[in-house]
């Protein structure tokens, strides 16, 4: 007999789908099928069960290999490194619960350490763009209920959100958008001709890096001023056309994502964007949105946010919290040099961040808190292998809309395996003693 | 990519460059070819495939990776942001070299191996 | 637990009358005893020379929750100045306007405030909300869900079905822990869903086909139906708005002819926040000027209503509201940053920082207004004093309207350093008023009013044996006159404040984060098919979460102080 758990939350992307069932077997220890996901969530929650799980911390020793240790000695070590530290680099946050986040704060708190979340390298220019200059937006629902046209920018949920057009933006029939996508207009600016683009109703493709000109054009193009015969490879007869489109309709959104943040003009292409957004308020009503990524990265900036006022970069080595994205952000912090120990938690920097910063990573004291076997843990000198939140423990997450939602348990973990929060409120009473001694 | 880092597929699915079949045959190289990706940052094996999502002549695309990583360009330009996207590249066939795991790459980054 | 004395102080009461005398205070396993009820062993502690009043009640400020956090979050440069250091027992503490939550908690104990009530939740965000509240110490705090805006309330009042509304709020209330019925911009927010606004109260809300004025009364009877402790706690239409002062009497005349049904001792039916906002007169920003007299005249003679102030602060603030359409009216005039979030089938919600310039004379006269509402009120046990935490000023800044409202002379100072007091005078009436609130009124207004108003006159307000040990002793002797910066020091640092019979603040620093409370009210009704059915089939078709996780979980409210109503009858 298998038994079946409702509404589960999948903690996969940003887009945080929170209608999954999993069915799991009798003894409530195996994941046996999972509905409602997409491929890449169901994947998750059958790779926690996968054969080979490491379930004990491993040590790297002077040749390169591992060796098990026990969590007692993984909790010495961390808590040793992180008290000894002077100016300790704490990432990662953004695959784990608030609760567990709010732990790993007063750890930092008492240490003097950094805390800095996946938003460095993803949605950090835009967390930037809107201390500039503010932020229209709206929660999913209102897309869903409300919204005629919906813009996709530098972003391509097909593959990154890729139930986002199904649960929420281009498909679903709401309050108002009875007809579904039949409704909506869809724009798509990417320089690829993405599985997104193709479903457009109109895709510029766009020469790459050249996202600002295209935004401030339609800026232009709103107040019927001049424009040049093209823009960013868009010739202006189309651009008139999408400002055209824009205002007439009676609600819309910009969804953008990596595209814009990550090219060479960062946070400058998401204040145009914004203003754009900002701009088109005085014909109708528009929105933005980022398109977040990690599951509960954005939980991660509303709990450093509410604790100390920033949503990352949060310097607390002075003893007093400080932000200075550029001086107090991770991959500028490495490059420098000027960190002395790395505790990861949630988050894989060997994978994802520029090779020269992992170097960094790699020379420096370092413990990796992560369920699965990553780059990361493969280079630091310690791997804690704890339960995956959302699977087999549960917690506070935020959607891509900041909407919270409290993740499920599914399963068990491994035998003996501890929680991110149960790792973390270990060390933190292990600081704490060696900090007063 | 949420299937195991360390395993196979995700060096099939992210340690490659996507090019227009036009680069393609400028380059002189046959689909599935192993290739060396050279920028100011970096130089990484990967395998050149066609692109799905194109035409987009001139335009390489390698998904989120170690291997991307070991071209991008790092500077952040004060944001925080290493400056994934638009970096020029060069790209020379390098049919006898393998595309390394992610983690063989990174550790041996790392090392100062390769 | 603990006993403690307290001896020799001055008292100011309301709840017992005591206006000044010198009393002795016992306390005993966190409550209010008669003083033959300790032993020998109890701790004294001297308030000799000092003033003692029951910790003070905040009935309405924005300290937790999506748009407060949304302002720290996008204000980063609020956080450069006043950043303090972790310390034995306290955590580190920073920002001005929109303080982080520790800093929350450790400000209004500081001052004496033991109780503080968020004013507005939005439903669909109300574990956000849960997740702050949790994370402030020491202080016992409650929130108040948005109603005014809600589909289903909409629906509902559209055919005056109010068993169903008070239905759908008893509901409301049990799944998100909340309060009180909070009702914002009524019919304005859910038009800002198109980029439209409801200005007068009988502007029709867009295809709902029901008025700000049939959405007001419909939930000020579902209200009363239930008998909550509170009452509905409104912020009518057209906020902001020279000459909106006819809106604000409109909205207070919905009430006429009500009475309070309840058991909790509360006896408005209606409460509107932040009237200072709402007593404009004029028709443009030149012509600008105070109505607060015909705003004071009808409040005085209507028991059945209860205001706060708005006090402007003259500082430079972060505005933050669920008037989604305000704060976009307010960046257009500003054009500083504006955050905006329309959240689905419930409410939205805006921000835009906002600088209260000395300099600017709509600035000045926003100030007098405020004192004016204050100083004009026969009965300081219905208007109590609030910033409207951060729209007008932070509520730090409450010692420094005490400071105004219990001194001429400092007002006097304030206008004299307009640079344009001249008009300020000439658009008010403040430099006519010389009255001087007397300690004892400052006690209603902040301590026993607010209290009675939220229907908690039997926990907070007062120091009556039974009462919870909410205690505040300041450095003030009611016999040595003090001037107004000696009125401004004692109430921004308390000499001594116990919570819950819990010594928290000794000497004006923090000693312990307590152990707060969460207030939430469970009320129960009929059992009513047509509402659960609704529900369901919303949550199905127009929610972007599923039903089932919409619920706020017992583990987010770890202390909670639960209220119980019984509407089965």
């Amino acid at each position: 007999m298998t038994k079946s758990v409702t509404d589960v939350i999948c903690p996969f992307c940003g887009t945080l789908c929170d209608d999954l069932e999993v069915v799991v077997s009798d003894d409530g220890k195996t994941i046996v099928d999972v509905y409602n996901a997409c491929a890449i969530g169901a994947e998750k929650f059958m790779h926690a069960q996968a054969s080979g799980r490491v379930t004990r911390p491993r040590m790297q020793q002077p040749d390169g290999s591992y060796k098990e240790v026990s969590y007692d000695e993984a909790v010495e070590y961390t808590a040793q490194m992180l008290a000894k530290s002077k100016k300790p680099l704490m990432y990662g946050w953004s695959s784990t619960s608030c609760e567990a986040q709010s732990v790993g704060h007063e750890i930092a708190e008492q240490v003097g350490a950094i805390v800095d979340n996946t938003a460095t390298v993803c949605h950090g220019t835009t967390l930037l763009a809107v201390q500039d200059v503010g932020i229209p937006s709206c929660t999913l629902g209102e897309v869903k209920n409300r919204a005629d046209r919906i813009i996709f920018w530098g972003c391509n949920p097909c593959h990154a959100h890729p139930r986002h057009m199904s649960r929420y933006s281009i498909f679903p029939r709401g309050f108002f958008t009875n007809k579904g996508h039949k409704n909506r207009k869809m724009i798509v600016v990417d320089p690829r001709n993405t599985d997104t683009a193709k479903m457009a109703d109109i895709h510029f493709q766009i020469e790459q890096g050249r996202d600002y000109e295209l935004l401030s054009a339609l800026r232009v193009a709103l107040r019927k001023e001049v424009l040049p015969d093209t823009v960013a490879g868009v010739p202006k007869e189309k651009i008139y056309e999408a400002a055209e489109l824009l205002t007439s309709g009676r609600f819309g959104i910009i969804f953008f994502g990596m595209g814009v943040t990550q090219t060479l003009s960062k946070n400058h292409n998401i204040d145009e964007a914004i203003m754009l957004t900002k701009d088109l308020n005085e014909f109708t009503k528009f929105s933005i949105m980022a398109m977040r990524g990690h599951y509960n990265v954005t939980g991660s900036g509303q709990v450093l946010g509410w604790q100390f006022g920033y949503p990352f970069c949060v310097d607390l080595s002075r003893g007093f919290a400080r932000y200075n994205p550029g001086e107090t952000s991770s991959n500028d912090l490495l490059r420098r040099g000027e960190v002395d120990a790395v505790f990861v938690l949630g988050s894989d920097p060997g994978a994802h961040f520029p090779i020269s910063s992992v170097k960094k990573i790699s020379e420096l004291p370092s413990v990796a808190v992560d369920p699965h076997i990553t780059p990361t843990t493969e280079v630091a000198k310690l791997h804690v292998p704890v339960a995956f939140v959302g699977v087999e423990v549960g917690g506070n997450c935020y959607r891509m809309d900041n909407v919270p939602i409290d993740a499920r348990k599914v399963v068990d973990p491994p035998e003996g395996v501890l929680t991110d929060e149960e790792f973390l409120t270990r060390v933190n009473k292990r600081v704490k003693e060696l900090m007063e001694a | 990519m949420e299937g195991g880092k360390e395993k196979d597929a995700y060096r099939k699915a992210c340690g490659i460059i996507e090019m227009d079949p036009s680069d393609l045959k400028k380059l002189g190289a046959w689909r599935n070819t192993n290739v060396k990706v050279t920028s100011p940052h970096g130089s990484v094996i990967v395998k050149a495939v066609e692109a799905t999502q194109g035409p987009h002549p001139g335009l390489g695309y390698i998904p989120m990776g170690p291997w991307a990583n070991s071209v991008t360009d790092p500077n952040t330009y004060s944001t925080g942001m290493p400056t994934f996207k638009g970096v020029p590249i060069e790209v020379e066939i390098a049919m006898n070299e393998p595309v390394l795991s992610s983690i063989e790459l990174v550790q041996k980054k790392c090392r100062g191996e390769i | 637990m603990s006993e403690y004395l307290i001896k020799n102080g001055f008292v100011f009461d309301p709840v017992q009358g005591i206006k000044g005398d010198k009393a002795d205070i016992a306390v005993k396993d966190g409550k209010i005893v008669k003083s033959s009820e300790i032993s020998s062993k109890a701790k004294t502690i001297d308030a000799k020379g000092k003033s003692v009043m029951a910790g003070a009640v905040e009935i309405h400020a924005h300290i937790a929750g999506p748009k407060v956090n949304e302002g720290r979050n996008y204000r980063p440069e609020e956080k450069l100045f006043g950043y303090t250091p972790k310390k034995t027992g306290s955590r580190m503490a920073g920002g001005f306007s929109i303080p982080t939550t520790f800093k929350t908690g450790y400000e209004y104990a500081r001052m004496g405030y033991t109780t503080a009530m968020e004013a507005a939740m939005p439903p669909l965000y109300a574990r956000h909300v849960h997740e702050e509240i949790k994370d402030t110490p020491i202080i016992d705090e409650g929130a108040y869900p948005v109603f005014g805006n809600n589909w289903f309330v909409l629906e509902y009042l559209k055919n005056k079905e109010i068993e169903n509304v008070a239905a759908y709020i008893a509901w409301l209330l049990t799944e998100t822990k909340g309060y009180a019925v909070k009702i914002v911009n009524p019919g304005g927010t859910e038009a800002w869903g198109w980029g439209l606004n409801c200005i007068s109260i009988h502007d029709p809300v867009p295809y709902f086909d029901v008025t700000p004025a049939q959405i007001v009364q419909g939930l000020l009877e579902a209200n009363e139906y239930l008998g909550l402790p509170h009452s509905i706690h409104v912020h009518t239409n057209n906020l902001g708005n020279p000459g909106n002062y006819e809106t604000t009497l409109d909205t207070f005349k919905l009430a006429e002819g009500y009475k309070a049904k309840n058991k909790f001792g509360r006896e408005q039916v209606l409460h509107h926040t932040h009237v200072q906002f709402h007593s404009y007169g004029g028709d443009n920003w030149g012509n600008f000027e105070s109505k607060s007299k015909e705003i004071m005249e009808y409040v005085n003679k209507h028991d059945n209503i209860t205001i706060d102030l708005g006090q402007v602060t003259l500082d430079e603030t972060t505005t933050m509201t669920a008037d989604g359409p305000f704060e976009h009216h307010l960046t257009e005039l500003n054009h500083l940053k504006w955050a905006n979030v329309d959240v689905e089938l419930e409410t939205a919600a805006g921000i835009v920082p906002y600088i209260y310039s000395p300099n600017i004379k709509v600035c000045g006269i926003q100030w007098a207004i405020g004192l004016e509402l204050a100083l004009l009120a026969k009965d300081p046990m219905r208007t109590f004093i609030t910033t409207d935490h951060p729209n007008a000023g932070p509520f730090t800044r409450y010692p420094r309207v005490m400071k105004w409202l219990m001194s001429e002379k400092a007002r006097k100072d304030q206008i004299d350093a307009f640079k344009y007091s001249d008009k300020v005078v000439a658009a008010t009436h403040l430099a006519s008023l010389d009255r001087e609130l007397t300690m004892y009124e400052l006690a209603q207004m902040t301590r026993a009013g607010p209290a009675k108003a939220l229907g908690l006159a039997h926990l907070y307000g007062g120091l009556k044996p039974g009462m919870d040990a909410d205690i505040a002793i300041y450095d003030l002797n009611p016999e040595k006159p003090a001037t107004p910066d000696e009125i401004e020091a004692a109430f921004s640092r308390a000499r001594y404040v116990m919570k819950s019979g819990t010594p928290v603040v000794v000497d004006g620093e923090i000693v312990s984060h307590g152990n707060k409370r969460t207030l939430w009210v469970n009320a129960k009704v009929n059992e009513n098919p047509q509402v659960v059915r609704d529900i369901k089939d919303k949550f199905l078709r127009y929610y972007s979460v599923n039903q089932a996780n919409y619920k706020v979980a017992n583990h987010f409210v770890p202390n909670p102080y639960i209220i119980e109503v019984d509407a089965t009858q």
